[in-house]
């Protein structure tokens, strides 16, 4: 922090003064010519939430992405297909026992072990081979696809959350200004928060399971150099089976928070793995805190996008990549 | 000699029987087997398999082969596969598409191809048959602005609605809906404050609901699909509480019974479109159970959508043509077509004619949605207009000048 403050000090000002003007956009009671100039406070304090939590969705499918990249090179492109795979059984678990919470670790399982047999059958077959890797993960995309739509049909799928989730809650952030006096406070959907604070923990607990533990260490060995970690005599193969399963498992529990908040339905795979791959082009391949960057910057584009210049919401996303590529081809947090 | 006799013998009863059973005819089905519309356009093939089992797949001494196309709602797709279906498959008719501007560009598509013979799936843009039309694409389905007859009247005087914010999907359908919507409801006396277009495919609708004004009386819903699914799901989970007017495609039996609770918002929810589920009518009761019996019960929705429909009825046209020209599609199907335009059809959701632009001019229904006695959610009749024609019942010079449906047109007046 220190460090980067007297290094950049032109661009700690600059990212002070936005941060303060932000801060202040959140708590503050908005003036009337703030009010004309961008309309309703609740407006901007809404998208600025839901594009957070929607970061949140779009981090724990990217995250599993990204770690399977940087240990493996290997691009997954069927990861949009775990994803969905991963929401069907959520939404069976939770309607066959009425336990929603239950949908998240049978989901993780089930679609981890799906991840267990796609690394030892077909990856562990075509190690380094980039583009027959590539090829053959796209085709598992179709065909697991197609597998889905005759399983599931073509049905939108709506995981339903317990009562106690379900409808809004009060916040403390005060939107406007009654003419009485009295603060009228934003009111947020409750699910939303509660899968917000359960990606932060996903991250973070990722970020210590990397950096605390001999797991970790093999694992960020093996990303610097994997050839060199194989010769210390680690059983770089089982590493990389845990990874894959792991990656898969996240993809899984995407699904059904997914599924929780949007629906489930064919042709999502797709959208969550053009999602992936963009928050990681952005955030650089391989990093996990280019991830959670390159996903809240993501998720807040198609926010703001969708109530401030709704024509553009959808090529803003894109221009983002196209920038992010133009000036830091490797990615914000990449390593070039 | 006793070779060549053998043979000839056998020529000839080949010949015999070629003449016999004619040819099967091809037919290609366009339909949004893809994408956010998956689900509608699964219906509609079921609709088309309906039709098809009750003439026994033969029409005029022809079997029917079918060749499917599957789209994903937007232009592009709809032009490829039709373009497969044509020129590699090689169909004589065209049977589709389903959404707004894949009509649009289907119709553009049929002028390069007048020897093919295209029928309208249920796709509903106004833009389709009445800008340019095509000699050879008709339409047997009401547009978008048509299925919105009746309903404004209905919010505002029954009701009560005096101001509407509208949400819809930004294309050439939903343009048409609210174009029929507003025209109707404005000069009914209502006011449209709001006009929110998001994306077709939009998935997370949380800024947008929480952009919804909260000083209105209704908010016009025009979303379909997952669109529409998702929608209701994030609004229940704001805390929404307006009340809520469906387009027709937000009530719909694809989103009245998709899985999970979102669907629960909607009941009690006005709207209109051209069917109405629980119509007491002799033939919409003999078609639901045709369709019922059609497909075994986890292979269906409990009553056929209007997509369904659709596709059965120009179907249903397809094959009364067929039979009445003996399958004889000759001289650039011109005897097909001709009959195709004179055509009456009694389709089960009311009469159905054709006007000059191979439009249809039929009935349209005002309905609410309840909950049947079994837990599933279905349309209820409120109203039924008949005869309704592309321009509404305005005198076409000054239905041209309200313009073409768009993001803002029509301006809410009273009148024009």
């Amino acid at each position: 922090m220190r460090q980067f403050v007297d290094r950049h000090p032109i661009w700690s000002i600059v990212l002070f003064v936005v941060a303060a003007i932000l801060l202040w956009m959140i708590f503050a009671v908005w003036p009337d010519w703030l009010k004309d100039l961008i309309g309703r406070k609740k407006v901007f304090l809404n998208a600025l939430f839901n594009g957070i939590t929607l970061g949140g969705l779009y981090f724990l499918v990217a995250s599993g992405f990204t770690l399977i990249f940087g240990l493996m090179r290997n691009v997954n492109l069927a990861h949009g297909s775990l994803y969905l795979l991963g929401g069907y059984i959520g939404f069976m678990t939770a309607e066959i026992t009425g336990f929603w919470l239950l949908a998240f670790p049978v989901a993780f399982i089930v679609v981890g072990a799906l991840g267990v047999l796609l690394q030892i059958f077909v990856f562990r077959r075509m190690e380094g081979q980039d583009l027959r890797q590539t090829l053959v993960t796209i085709g598992i995309s179709i065909v697991m696809a197609d597998l889905m739509l005759w399983a599931w049909g073509g049905d939108f799928y709506n995981i339903t959350p317990p009562d106690w989730l379900s409808g809004p809650m009060s916040t403390f952030f005060v939107t406007s200004v009654k003419r009485s006096g009295e603060l009228v406070y934003l009111k947020y959907p409750f699910v939303r928060i509660v899968i917000f604070a359960a990606s932060i923990v996903v991250g973070v607990g990722m970020w210590l399971l990397l950096n605390r533990t001999r797991i970790g260490m093999l694992i960020r060995a093996g990303v610097d150099d994997r050839d060199m970690l194989s010769a210390t005599g680690a059983r770089i193969q089982l590493v990389f089976v845990a990874v894959f399963a792991f990656g898969a498992g996240l993809a899984g529990v995407a699904g059904v928070v997914g599924g929780t908040f949007q629906s489930v339905a064919p042709g999502e795979d797709v959208r969550f793995l053009l999602a992936s791959l963009v928050v990681v082009i952005v955030g650089g391949m391989g990093s996990i805190s280019g991830a959670a960057i390159g996903a809240l910057l993501i998720g807040l584009a198609e926010q703001f996008g969708s109530v401030y210049f709704p024509t553009y919401a959808v090529v803003l996303t894109f221009l983002i990549m196209v920038v992010v590529l133009a000036f830091r081809p490797q990615g914000l947090m990449g390593r070039s | 000699m006793r070779f060549n006799y053998l043979t000839s013998i056998s020529v000839a009863a080949l010949l015999a029987a070629g003449a016999a059973q004619a040819e099967p005819l091809k037919v290609g089905v366009l339909a949004t087997l893809e994408g956010t519309y998956t689900v509608l356009g699964e219906d509609g093939v079921r609709g088309l398999k309906t039709a098809l089992a009750e003439w026994k797949d033969t029409a005029g001494g022809r079997e029917i082969e079918l060749v499917i196309g599957s789209t994903d709602a937007s232009p592009d797709s709809a032009v490829r596969a039709a373009r497969k279906l044509v020129e590699q498959d090689g169909v004589e008719i065209v049977i589709g598409p389903l959404s707004g501007s894949e009509g649009i560009a289907i119709r553009d598509y049929s002028k390069t191809q007048p020897g093919v013979t295209f029928l309208n799936g249920i796709s509903g843009a106004q833009e389709t048959t009445y800008v340019t039309p095509s000699d050879n694409f008709f339409r047997f389905n009401t547009d978008g602005a048509q299925w919105s007859t009746g309903l404004g009247d209905y919010v505002f005087n029954e009701k009560g609605y005096e101001t509407v914010a509208t949400v819809g999907e930004d294309y050439s359908f939903i343009y048409t809906q609210v174009f029929g919507f507003a025209l109707e409801y404005c000069a009914a006396g209502g006011e449209i404050t709001e006009r929110f277009w998001v994306p077709l495919g939009t998935k997370d609708f949380g800024s947008i609901i929480a952009a919804l004004p909260d000083d209105v009386d209704a908010i016009y819903l025009g979303l379909g699909g997952g669109d529409a699914v998702n929608f209701l799901n994030q609004y229940q989970q704001a805390g929404g509480e307006a009340n809520l007017i469906g387009g027709s495609i937000m009530v719909d039996g694809t989103v009245l019974s998709s899985k999970g609770s979102a669907k629960d918002a909607l009941i009690g929810v006005p709207s209109s479109g051209p069917q109405a589920d629980t119509w007491d009518d002799e033939k919409w009761q003999t078609y639901v159970k045709s369709y019922q019996d059609t497909f075994p019960p986890d292979q269906r929705f409990p009553s056929p959508s209007l997509l369904a429909t659709g596709y059965y009825n120009a179907t249903t046209a397809a094959m009364s043509c067929l039979e009445q020209v003996e399958g004889d599609l000759s001289d650039g199907q011109a005897a097909f077509r001709s009959c195709l335009t004179d055509l009456t059809l009694e389709a089960p959701n009311g009469t159905i004619k054709l006007d000059q632009n191979r439009q249809a001019i039929g009935s349209n229904f005002v309905t609410e949605v309840v909950e049947l006695d079994d837990g599933t959610l279905a349309n209820k009749l409120v109203k039924k207009v008949d005869d309704v024609n592309q321009t509404l019942g305005i005198e076409p010079e000054k239905f041209a000048s309200i313009g073409l449906p768009s993001r803002d047109v029509p301006v809410c007046k009273k009148s024009y």
